[in-house]
């Protein structure tokens, strides 16, 4: 597909001047994520970095691959029911419980990715749909999902036998940990040699296979990949709100975090967690508006398609000249 | 800045941690819950948030002497969002009470939340009867109503009245689940049979092909259990293919009377429905919901409306008393301790499951001819005593209730 | 079969049949508009449902019955899609699919958010119309009269729609439009202009959608929330920008959801994304496209 043209930042090479240009981005999103508990409500920050993970992770796929997946709540869900399912049931601690997400999210991923890779453009966002929705009615249907009740009251448990995350601010230092981790993963990946492969065959995929590139292997890692980190996502989302249910794996969140990469910025690296902030920040604030919700979010994305397709981060790494 | 922020954030924590005899914060803050946005806000919604703001005002505004303030949000029916708007308001905003919430799956989170807070949480919208079930709680008050009482309501009435056999129309989901089996026990108790049920997804648009298996069943009664736009879409249909008319009656599990208004007399007339409030009832539901109505665009109150006015009026009467909002068990314990009476439901209790128990009402829609103007929609058909309105203390396998 | 008379069957594929006509009707826009447009139409459900509440509005407020309604509340609804064309989709041809699925998505959520705050969610009471009341007994099933009047009226519109535009001069002019604008206006036909008449055509056909379904089914504001994506999938399985494959699709789904409703109902809404899968795996452009 290409969706990714409009975008502006992956277009300018990545020279050493523009690395450091990152690292200081980098930094101040450090920095704004350790400052920010003691100013904003923990939670609800706790919210915005899973939902940035998630939205890193599905901008992996979109924005470096080129593959629009229209069914990537089903990663976030499924591994927050693996999760939540591991700590309640199996009483395992949360460290291995969101390993057992993550895990298989990379699973399902395997499962779905090796199916839908072999189309491309609309028919691959429309076959990741159509299983999605086949694993949405499997966890509609599975009695250990709990139905739109969900599973609730998961223990948060404590993690490494140490970090009591009942406790707001660890189970905060911990998310942040977490979403550093993945976050730094995406980026290494995106400035990989693999990476490096995978945005050739955004480019121009029949030449990337004439220069002898196993294109679809690449895919299918890309895919697994953001998968899992979807899952990682999706998982530890589900013990900060001790909760897993089918909000997660409903077409409409795969239709939301498509928007959150958007609004960011398709192809960036920060993009996505600026969006997700942003459609979190949204969604929080304005649930005194009521029905004043989906209007506004509404007309941001109308704005958004008709002035600044690049998003945010696109926008700004535009005027700055340099890719963020 | 920081450092005054950390160690506001450690004062609160030590102020909040003993039960002091006080008002936390000087205000007494109660959050409507609900939904404002999607399927169930005609029913909840801003008519909720009007209703409680009207118990505040008819309490005076005060209460031990700390004002009351009502805020609401949008949960959007998501446990997730319910859930952390939940956990904000009591961690950072110092809500003391969380009323109405609509859909059982909300509701069952937010409850988790509101226990481990030790905070209040008096439920109006939610069905679920695990709520004063399984899932009760010593610091919820469930009020308006519950699915054994709506399957009991109109399963007895309808068995009696000589429909013994019963095919349903179910929502697949847990609520719509629960809905049945419920109402099946109550056929089955009253000597009717149970010929077959079918689950369908929800929100499903066209029921042609589930009316037409539940004509084949020869059924005397189709038993809807689902709710909002199902049940609309179900009973206008029914009506076209000529249910009703073919000698078998449609049975509405949970039906609203703003569901009423949208389907029109001349689709719904005949349907027989539970509820536990219609503004028609006596003069001081007259008075109340002419009040309630004058200020929501001439829209009369839902039941679910009704149950926050009065939940949030007891809460208030039981804080009076307690002069202290910091125990939520406590303040929950002393609405149980106190008879209820308010002008909506009259004189009732509070159980010790946290069920809040009155009369239900049966009621059956009129005919277009027999009603006066809009709203008059309902004949009452019978009173269901406050005694065998609700599920028994002893079936519902809740905690707290002592063996 | 299956220990089910075939009387019944019979029924039930009729009815599946009678649902599939809204399907027809709703991917035959949606593929027009996409086929001559390139624009993946998401407001189609919204559209669909202000035809709906047009038909309501001119009863309740002009004292305009059903058949009014059937002329004017597409033409109303075209109008207005006429006007998101001018100002909005217009800027969105060269650029990729997404975005104009995103910019009709948060069309969609606007328009959806408007009605919602006007007229609340439970919806409004629409009468079948006192010339198509009662039914006729099949031997079967009672088949009412609008049920007939729907398959028969969708039938017609998507039997026309298809030879205006594969067999008729103007069709032509349309699908070489598509083709290549630059040449076609070489000829002095007004391509924006006709595109733009083809967008309202196809918003006018959901809002017929809509007029047809407001006596039968809920109308509120979300009442075409979730069909967009079964729709989208109808026309995705027939071939995108096939308009044969979306009508002949949009029948065929019915009839295998109203199987499903019969031998495993829970199912029955997510049936056509099963299909969907399996089509796309072995036939990449869908049943009736040609593969690029």
């Amino acid at each position: 597909m290409a969706t990714t043209k409009a975008s502006g930042g992956p277009a300018i090479a990545t020279t050493p001047a523009t690395l450091s240009y990152q690292y200081l981005a980098f930094g101040a999103l450090v920095a704004f994520f350790l400052v920010a508990p003691f100013f904003i409500y923990p939670v609800f920050l706790m919210k915005a970095l899973c939902f940035g993970l998630f939205a890193s992770a599905f901008n992996l796929l979109v924005g470096y691959v080129g593959l629009l997946s229209f069914g990537h709540a089903i990663f976030l869900g499924s591994a927050g029911y693996a999760t939540a399912h591991a700590a309640k049931v199996w009483g395992f601690p949360p460290e291995l419980a969101i390993l057992v997400g993550t895990a298989a999210a990379g699973a399902l991923g395997a499962l779905i990715g090796a199916i839908a890779i072999r189309r491309q453009g609309i028919y691959f966002a429309m076959t990741t749909l159509a299983l999605a929705q086949m694993l949405y009615f499997f966890a509609l249907q599975a009695p250990f999902t709990g139905g739109e009740d969900g599973i609730q009251a998961v223990p948060r448990g404590t993690m490494f036998g140490v970090l009591d995350l009942g406790q707001t601010m660890t189970m905060y230092w911990v998310v942040l940990g977490i979403f550093l981790g993945g976050f730094l993963l995406v980026y290494r990946t995106i400035h990989s040699p693999m990476g490096q492969v995978l945005k050739a065959i955004r480019e121009n995929e029949p030449r990337a296979v004439s220069l002898g590139y196993k294109v679809d292997q690449y895919k299918l890692v890309a895919f697994v990949l953001s998968a899992a980190l979807s899952g990682l996502a999706g998982g530890t989302k589900a013990l900060v709100f001790q909760l897993a249910s089918l909000t997660d794996v409903h077409w409409t969140m795969s239709g939301e975090v498509v928007l959150m990469t958007l609004l960011g910025g398709l192809g960036t690296v920060f993009g996505p967690v600026v969006g997700a902030f942003v459609m979190v920040t949204l969604e929080h604030y304005l649930a005194q508006l009521g029905a004043w919700v989906t209007i506004v979010q509404g007309i941001i994305f109308v704005i958004c398609v008709l002035t600044f397709r690049r998003g945010i981060v696109g926008e700004l790494a535009r005027i700055l000249k340099k890719p963020l | 800045m920081v450092i005054a922020r950390i160690l506001g954030l450690l004062a609160v924590v030590l102020v909040a941690a003993p039960a002091h005899a006080q008002i936390t914060g000087n205000v007494i803050k109660i959050g409507v819950l609900n939904d404002q946005s999607r399927l169930y806000a005609d029913i909840t919604g801003q008519g909720s948030v009007l209703a409680a703001r009207m118990a505040v005002e008819d309490a005076g505004g005060k209460v031990a002497g700390a004002p009351v303030e009502v805020v609401f949000a949008d949960h959007q029916d998501k446990p997730d969002v319910g859930s952390s708007i939940v956990r904000q308001w009591i961690d950072r905003d110092g809500v003391d009470a969380v009323v109405d919430v609509p859909t059982s799956s909300v509701a069952l989170a937010v409850s988790g939340v509101v226990r481990e807070k030790n905070k209040v949480f008096l439920i109006s919208g939610a069905a679920s009867s695990d709520l004063s079930g399984k899932a009760c709680s010593p610091n919820s008050v469930h009020w308006t109503y519950d699915t054994w009482a709506l399957a009991n309501g109109t399963g007895n009435a309808v068995v009696k009245a000589g429909g013994d056999t019963w095919f349903f129309l179910t929502a697949d989901y847990a609520f719509g689940h629960a809905l049945e089996r419920d109402t099946s026990a109550v056929v089955k108790a009253n000597g009717g049979k149970v010929l077959g049920a079918v689950r369908h997804p929800l929100e499903t648009s066209d029921f042609s092909s589930f009316l037409l298996q539940a004509q084949a069943s020869k059924a005397k009664v189709i038993g809807l259990a689902n709710a909002g736009g199902d049940t609309i879409n179900a009973i206008k249909q029914a009506a076209e293919f000529g249910i009703v008319k073919g000698g078998q009656k449609l049975a509405g599990l949970l039906i609203f009377i703003t569901d009423i208004h949208s389907l029109g007399l001349k689709t719904a007339q005949g349907l027989q429905l539970t509820e536990s409030f219609y503004w028609d009832l006596n003069d001081q539901t007259r008075a109340w919901s002419k009040k309630f109505a004058e200020r929501h665009g001439g829209k009369m109150p839902t039941m679910v409306q009704a149950g926050v006015y009065a939940a949030v009026t007891h809460y208030l009467k039981a804080l009076a008393q307690t002069k202290s909002d910091a125990d939520g068990k406590a303040v929950v314990a002393k609405m149980k301790e106190m008879p209820t009476d308010d002008p909506l439901f009259g004189k009732g209790t509070v159980r010790a499951d946290g069920r809040k128990i009155h009369p239900m009402y049966l009621f059956e829609v009129k005919a277009p001819e027999a009603s006066k103007g809009p709203w008059d929609y309902y004949k009452m058909v019978r009173q269901i005593p406050a005694a065998e309105a609700f599920r028994p203390l002893d079936q519902g396998g809740c905690e707290l209730v002592k063996k | 079969m299956f220990g089910i008379p075939p009387q019944a069957l019979f029924g039930q594929l009729l009815l599946g049949l009678i649902n599939g006509a809204f399907y027809a009707m709703l991917s035959l826009g949606l593929a027009v508009i996409f086929g001559l447009l390139n624009i993946i139409n998401f407001a189609h459900g919204a559209q669909y449902m202000m035809g709906a509440f047009a038909a309501w509005f001119l009863l309740t407020h002009a004292g305009l019955g059903y058949w009014w309604a059937l002329i004017l509340a597409p033409l109303a609804v075209g109008l207005l899609g006429i006007l998101l064309e001018r100002t909005m989709l217009r800027r969105l041809y060269h650029l990729d699919h997404l975005y104009g699925l995103l910019l009709t998505f948060g069309l969609a959520l606007v328009i959806q958010g408007l009605f919602q705050n006007q007229y609340g969610s439970s919806g409004q009471p629409y009468l079948i119309p006192a010339e198509l009341q009662g039914g006729r007994n099949l031997g079967f099933m009672v088949l009412p009269n609008y049920r007939a009047w729907v398959v028969v009226l969708s039938l017609a519109v998507c039997l026309a729609t298809w030879y205006v535009i594969e067999r008729t001069k103007l069709g032509a002019y349309l699908r070489a439009a598509t083709e290549n604008p630059t040449l076609v206006r070489a000829f002095g036909v007004n391509v924006p202009r006709m595109i733009t008449l083809t967008y309202g055509f196809g918003v006018g056909l959901a809002a017929l959608a809509g007029v047809l379904a407001a006596p039968i089914y809920q109308v509120s504001p979300l009442m075409g929330a979730d069909l967009i994506i079964v729709v989208f999938a109808v026309v995705v399985i027939g071939g995108m920008g096939s308009i044969m494959g979306a009508i002949v699709t949009g029948f065929a789904l019915g009839l295998v959801e109203g199987l499903t409703k019969v031998f495993y109902p829970e199912a029955s809404k997510t049936v056509i994304f099963v299909i969907m899968a399996v089509v796309l795996l072995l036939k990449p452009a869908g049943l009736f496209g040609r593969a690029s």
